[in-house]
């Protein structure tokens, strides 16, 4: 989903920051087994970071924000899980596999696991790219109902390309599990005032990564 | 959530799903190999080293790469340098992006309803939460990761500390310094390791 709470830029009311000194990693065991689950499920390439992303998106507002981090986390996985046929829901309410699973393409090891591997969101560019830096752009007013990484607060507005970024898996069709669809990507700046009105503070700019059919040349 | 998780985990595993081996190396690899002394070292070599800091600005990854002893970062990673005349800021509205091969996992703050819906609309309110007040007519750069790309801040080198060795200097370098809520430490604080 889009328009869903995890958009939070610009929204009043969570609060002040609090910072924690000498915060550990974990704060749990299971934080740490939901980290390293979500990482070895994300590695059968049963679904796509973005795909994962959605599942968190697609959680109720109230049970997303009553969840602490990991617990998001292990919510969306278990969900995911259950989505993909890997798991039954009755296994879940048994705490125990009922039946085998079925085969996956990729498993990962422990060997593998001590390699740290960052996985890669480049590809080739299917054409050229239609901006270039400095020139001056919209962000569309879109509102799809399912995944995208256009923020609720940056659409609509009129912004400066600052950086072309090479060409990138894109998000709201590799979430759907139809494709990685490659696109330009761009660093697209906006001055405080385009985004929050007059009122905002003059030196304040703020830059988000906008993939290019989120924009239109102005 | 210590049950649901074991419940999970234990269901997974049953289904040949996933390596209990793997998934203690996965949390061995966050807890002791990845955090921000990584990123301290980058700060710390391009604070010393004129040349690679143009290449970090330039392009990162590819410095970061060229350094002996560094694990592979993520393909794309960009620095963002702070002058007398901006002070840049990281934050993901959407979620929780973070420059993980550089700095670990984010902390609990980062992920953090107030730290993600505040950033970019009162980003001198948040970091003056932090303890950071900056000199007036300091320009505030918001970086959102909206995408894959990764950010890195790379603080202003503290005066007073000439001379120092770059093992010295990356002592100073604090994680939130390399996020931008926060300032390297001052020279005082580790003097007495640099002598």
């Amino acid at each position: 989903m889009t328009n869903s709470i995890h958009d939070m830029g610009g929204m009043h009311g969570f609060g002040p920051v609090t910072p924690e000194p000498d915060e550990p990693v974990f704060h749990a065991d299971w934080e740490g087994r939901v980290y390293a689950l979500q990482r070895a499920m994300g590695a059968t390439g049963l679904w796509t970071i973005d795909g994962g992303r959605a599942s968190l998106e697609n959680l109720p507002p109230l049970a997303y924000l009553d969840a602490s981090y990991y617990k998001r986390w292990f919510l969306g996985l278990e969900r995911r899980v259950v989505a993909h046929g890997l798991v039954g829901e009755d296994e879940i309410a048994a705490g125990r596999a009922l039946r085998p699973g079925i085969r996956l393409n990729r498993k990962l090891t422990a060997d593998d696991a001590k390699t740290m591997s960052f996985a890669h969101f480049d590809r080739p560019a299917p054409g050229p790219a239609r901006f270039k830096a400095s020139d001056p752009v919209r962000t569309k007013n879109l509102h799809p109902a399912t995944h995208t990484r256009l923020p609720l607060y940056a659409r609509g507005k009129l912004g400066t390309v600052e950086a072309v970024r090479g060409c990138h898996v894109f998000p709201d069709t590799a979430a759907l599990g139809t494709g990685e669809n490659p696109q330009w990507l761009y660093t697209v700046v906006f001055a405080g005032r385009e985004l929050w009105g007059e009122a905002a503070d003059p030196a304040i700019k703020v830059s988000i990564e906008a993939f290019e059919p989120y924009l239109d040349p102005a | 959530m210590q049950l649901r998780v074991r419940a999970l985990e234990t269901i997974l595993t049953e289904k040949g799903y996933v390596d209990p081996a793997a998934l203690d190396q996965i949390v061995e690899n966050v807890e002791t190999k990845i955090g921000p002394h990584i990123g301290a070292r980058v700060v710390a070599r391009a604070w010393v080293d004129p040349d690679f800091k143009r290449r970090l600005l330039e392009d990162a990854s590819a410095a970061v790469n060229s350094l002996a002893g560094f694990d592979p970062v993520a393909a794309h990673l960009i620095a963002v340098e702070n002058t007398p005349q901006i002070h840049n800021v990281v934050v993901c509205t959407l979620c929780s992006c973070y420059p993980w091969s550089v700095l670990g996992l984010p902390p609990v703050w980062y992920k953090s309803a107030p730290y993600r819906s505040r950033t970019v609309i009162d980003p001198k309110g948040v970091l003056t939460e932090f303890g950071v007040s900056l000199p007036a007519g300091t320009d505030v750069r918001i970086w959102d990761s909206t995408a894959e790309t990764r950010f890195l801040v790379v603080p202003m080198r503290p005066a007073g500390t000439e001379g120092w060795s770059e093992e010295a200097l990356a002592a100073l370098v604090t994680r939130d310094s390399m996020v931008g809520t926060g300032l390297p430490k001052p020279p005082e604080d580790e003097s007495e390791a640099a002598r």
